[in-house]
């Protein structure tokens, strides 16, 4: 059952991140991106970690989608992108893409092996995580808020009109 | 079970995937939500490792990495807003001022 789910949820989700990167319209990408990270949510689920996978659709397919879709219905896209003009290009990516999954394969050698059983542990509850994320983990935590904070009031500058510029 | 060994060999497939669309497209918004699919990647390597460890350090990590890509998102649509108000394209070809 295990198996069936996590070969079901592992094609949906690659399937779902090729016709992001074939579609030439950028809502139905960010639509299918939607669905690949609901299938990631999933398998957070079958990897005994329910409070990430939850993490996972709020945050990911909720928030940070919903700003990119803001961003593509601002942006006036009507015309499309055209056409590849540089065809090597494609061919380029062809052949990193390629030498990335050989180094990656050779980096994970060790834990590729068929011996590497899964060990059994306890779900990841949220109860855990807050303990661990408020004792270990305290001062990164308190330094992601302020990451928060910078990011936040810098996105906001950015876009801010100038004084005067009104349409 | 599942082996661990499948989600790494998953996340290796995704995280290749969102390189490769990276380098491949053109406009700035397909390559930063291939961006996002390489951090989703990232994610689901910590978990599987956190699980193969049996320890909970890994799901702790994730919970970062979101927070950071939340962030990330923000500031880089932002941007993308601010090259498309100056020069009316979004296409990562037109971003052409450093060249010389």
């Amino acid at each position: 059952m295990a198996h069936f789910l996590f070969f079901l949820l592992a094609i949906v989700c690659v399937g779902a991140v090729v016709a992001m990167i074939i579609s030439r319209n950028q809502a139905y990408s960010a639509l299918f991106l939607i669905l690949a990270f609901v299938c990631l949510a999933a398998l957070f689920g079958l990897l005994d970690a329910p409070f990430v996978a939850v993490i996972q659709i709020i945050v990911y397919a909720g928030a940070i989608m919903v700003l990119f879709i803001f961003v593509i219905m601002m942006i006036d896209l009507r015309e499309g992108i055209g056409p590849e003009k540089k065809r090597w290009i494609a061919g380029l990516s062809f052949v990193i893409a390629g030498v990335l999954i050989v180094e990656l394969i050779f980096a994970l050698k060790g834990f590729l092996s068929p011996a590497q059983a899964a060990a059994e542990g306890s779900p990841g509850s949220p109860t855990d995580l807050g303990r661990l994320l408020f004792t270990k983990y305290l001062y990164p935590f308190e330094i992601t808020s302020v990451l928060i904070i910078a990011a936040l009031v810098g996105a906001m500058i950015l876009v801010k009109k100038k004084e005067g510029e009104g349409e | 079970m599942v082996p661990t060994s499948y989600f790494i060999i998953l996340s290796v497939v995704l995280f290749v995937l969102g390189a490769f669309g990276f380098f491949v497209k053109r406009d700035l918004i397909t390559q930063f939500l291939c961006i996002e699919v390489m951090l989703s990647a990232g994610n689901l390597a910590f978990i599987a490792f956190a699980k193969a460890a049996s320890a909970l350090d890994g799901q702790i990590y994730v919970i970062f990495i979101i927070t950071v890509a939340a962030a990330e998102a923000a500031v880089g649509l932002a941007i993308i807003l601010l090259v498309y108000k100056q020069k009316k394209s979004i296409k990562s070809e037109d971003m052409n001022l450093l060249k010389g």
